[in-house]
């Protein structure tokens, strides 16, 4: 007994005072949010494009460079690195999650971080939020990063927000995974056991367009084929803070 | 056996694939079961179609751990075929997965039935494959009964289907049916090396990124016969172990809620971030994603960097020691944990165990050590080896894993060679053959690659540890109280999609 409590002195109080305080540390290597310099990008050069290997970058007319879906994205730099003349760059931005599909594409002059409110989210669990996670073919890195905020370094109970074991208790649904045709009819029958009013949120890359495994006959290329999808909270996987600022953004627990 | 009915290869290793005998099926099948008696350990058992007018090969990868070699045969595979399984019971899940993906019977096979519910690869527009609908085993009796979960599970966890045949509380057999995560990764790495070869091996078992990285890249670089930089095999290795402690942390925490034990479980939880956080230092991402790459290693280390993760790990040491030794201090944890889940030495060797399972239940077994691979040729962790087999023994492995993994990695951050962590990438070789064994924080992962004339991959095969031991959770189960199959589970925490692929 002494010794679990002198174990428990020794390891200390260690939630994090994020949202109210400073966010937890990212590491000087971490890959979030690209920017990109439209003005510097070169015309008839695609080797952004060609580079990335699921398709996530596309170009628009010359002068207004690269635009990147980070609903797709691998966050692997391909681009960043294949780009001759710097027009691309991974920023550590790491507000990544957005209510609309479109919000997801990254142009040259777009904002730091797209809107993630969603209204009737905001006033119906706003203050209690109870997810069925569902991993569809999920590696099991969004799993555990998503798992993680359960632990008490991040507590996402702080803010009523927690996984439950049935989707009878819950108010929605998150899920991992390209949704793959073995997984379909299980992911069909979770999401209709969820009482309506309920929400579906999409982690990861492959929740929202497949991810590595895009065009697969396997699986189906994300959840917005198979479900309507309310927050998209884009990463390979989405690193833990992407996931609670996606999720505390949607409920408009911060702005 | 003639020396004329195999080649001889060590790990990592590219050799013609016109080299490899093809003998008869009796040949073959019992140079299998002759060398597996002798020791062996199968590995993998990949089926191709060499040629579209060619009848079907099949290869038996055999590793032998007290030579460090490899014995590779093969033959072309008849239709239907004696099975190995009524011999040699590790064979019964690649038997199964042969049957699956190629349409052709294992004669005499005791328990054939589907493991992923995958479109066959002879005609894959033969419709739908109607997922979890098979024979499951049936018990009849007044008293028993029958407890069916998933594959949505309660926690936030992969999917699959399990089958609990009980007589009260006592759990008489569990059935395991697998695939939900099945996403064609083998079916669409045929025709490669492409750009997104490395992406899938990075997601094939997210946890474990390094592991399956690891074994593509020792294939990759040994078809194209490049070798790699010594402090990109170093970074290698110390990424590998970083990813060993992270989640043997979060495992030891899992069990220890598992048995209400909360101190632990809360403590380990934070500190696998912790861990996991130092990969991020490496290469961004918190498994390691970019970090292992054909011919080298992503991102390199400075002398800043160095002393970040050198501090990180003492803080690591710290928490960890506290948060688990507590534990292990416990009465009441040891009494849910010894005599839970025992699988005897005798049944994992048949069951064909790998990695912490096995070397939970006696076996000695550990490809860094027995079939040393990068820089595991230079420097060799301790491998820790238990008795009982049971819960306990699977916990105390894994914890004596992580303290050895921090040394591991202490030294090899203070003597990190000097000079690039790339090296200059070259097309894959024509008409070669690569096996590589990875031990990963499971166990051994073992990949296979066959190139055509071309340099294509003809077949790439992957077999995580989680496919040799999901049988043995089933084992460890037999007996046991149904309220144990958490703690069970936990113990073994094999991969859903690994196995799925």
């Amino acid at each position: 007994m002494l010794r679990i409590i002198k174990t428990r002195l020794e390891q200390k109080y260690r939630t994090m005072a994020y949202p109210d305080g400073p966010p937890p540390d990212l590491p000087p290597r971490f890959a979030g949010r690209p920017v990109i310099n439209g003005a510097a990008c070169q015309s008839g050069c695609d080797r952004c494009m060609v580079a990335c290997p699921v398709g996530a970058v596309r170009l628009f007319d010359a002068d207004k460079g690269p635009v990147i879906d980070t609903g797709g994205c691998l966050f692997c730099r391909a681009c960043e690195t294949a780009c001759p003349v710097g027009a691309i760059c991974f920023d550590r931005e790491y507000r990544l999650a957005a209510s609309g599909r479109e919000s997801l594409l990254v142009r040259s002059g777009s904002p730091d971080f797209a809107p993630a409110r969603y209204e009737t989210a905001a006033r119906l669990f706003g203050r209690s939020l109870k997810l069925r996670q569902v991993s569809a073919g999920g590696c099991n890195a969004c799993e555990a990063d998503s798992n993680v905020l359960g632990t008490l370094a991040w507590d996402m109970g702080r803010f009523g927000i927690q996984f439950v074991a049935s989707p009878r208790h819950a108010d929605g649904l998150l899920i991992t995974g390209p949704v793959t045709e073995n997984m379909r009819l299980a992911l069909d029958k979770t999401y209709a056991a969820v009482p309506a009013p309920k929400i579906v949120i999409a982690v990861g890359a492959c929740a929202i367009a497949g991810g590595p495994y895009t065009g697969h006959p396997e699986q189906h290329n994300g959840v917005p084929h198979i479900l309507p999808v309310d927050l998209f909270i884009p990463g390979c996987p989405p690193h833990p803070l992407t996931i609670l600022d996606g999720l505390l953004r949607f409920i408009d627990r911060i702005k | 056996m003639a020396s004329a009915d195999y080649l001889r290869t060590v790990n990592g290793q590219a050799v013609s694939r016109h080299e490899l005998p093809v003998v008869s099926y009796e040949t073959f099948r019992w140079t299998i079961i002759n060398t597996v008696k002798a020791g062996a350990h199968l590995s993998a058992l990949p089926v191709w179609r060499p040629d579209p007018e060619e009848p079907l090969r099949i290869l038996a990868v055999l590793s032998r751990p007290l030579s460090g070699d490899l014995l590779l045969v093969s033959c072309h595979l008849p239709e239907p075929w004696p099975s190995l399984t009524t011999d040699f019971p590790a064979a019964h899940w690649f038997e199964r997965e042969i049957a699956e993906t190629w349409q052709v019977r294992p004669e005499s096979h005791p328990w054939l039935k589907p493991i992923r519910f995958q479109h066959s690869h002879r005609s894959p527009a033969s419709g739908a494959v109607p997922v979890g609908l098979t024979g499951f085993f049936r018990m009849d009796g007044a008293e028993s009964h029958e407890v069916a979960v998933g594959p949505v599970h309660a926690g936030v966890i992969e999917p699959g289907h399990f089958r609990f045949l009980c007589h009260g509380e006592t759990v008489y057999h569990l059935e395991i049916s697998l695939g939900y995560q099945h996403r064609g990764i083998e079916r669409a790495m045929a025709g490669g090396p492409g750009p997104r070869d490395i992406h899938y091996m990075e997601t094939l078992a997210g946890d474990t990124t390094v592991g399956h990285a690891t074994a593509y890249c020792l294939n990759v670089e040994a078809l194209s016969g490049r070798s790699v930089p010594p402090r990109a095999e170093s970074i290698r290795a110390v990424a590998a172990e970083l990813e060993r402690i992270a989640n043997h942390t979060g495992d030891l925490g899992a069990l220890a809620g598992d048995v209400g034990y909360l101190p632990t479980m809360s403590y380990c939880g934070r500190i696998r971030g912790d861990v996991l956080n130092m990969t991020a230092v490496l290469c961004g991402n918190r498994f390691g994603r970019g970090l292992v790459r054909p011919a080298g290693a992503g991102y390199d280390l400075d002398g800043a960097l160095v002393e970040t993760l050198l501090d990180r790990l003492d803080a690591v040491e710290k928490d960890v020691t506290g948060a688990v030794e507590i534990m292990f201090d416990t009465p009441s944890v040891l009494a849910r944990f010894e005599g839970t889940g025992t699988v005897s030495t005798a049944a994992a060797r048949e069951a064909g165990l790998v990695g912490v399972a096995a070397r939970a239940s006696g076996i000695d077994g550990d490809v860094r050590r027995d079939f040393p691979y990068g820089h595991y040729r230079l420097a060799r962790p301790e491998i820790a080896v238990g008795s009982t087999g049971d819960c306990f023994a699977r916990a105390y492995v894994r914890w004596l894993e992580i303290k050895e993994s921090l040394a591991f990695i202490r030294r090899q951050l203070q003597e990190l060679p000097d000079g690039p962590v790339t090296g200059a990438a070259a097309p894959a070789r024509g008409d070669m053959l690569a096996v590589s064994l990875v031990e990963g924080w499971r166990g051994e992962i073992c990949h296979v690659a066959v190139t055509d004339a071309g340099g294509r991959f003809q077949t790439y095969k992957v077999v995580d540890p989680s496919f040799h031991n999901w049988f043995g959770l089933a084992l460890a189960l037999r007996n046991q109280q149904i309220s144990d199959f958490p703690l069970c589970n936990k113990s073994f925490n094999l991969s859903y999609c690994g196995h799925d692929l």
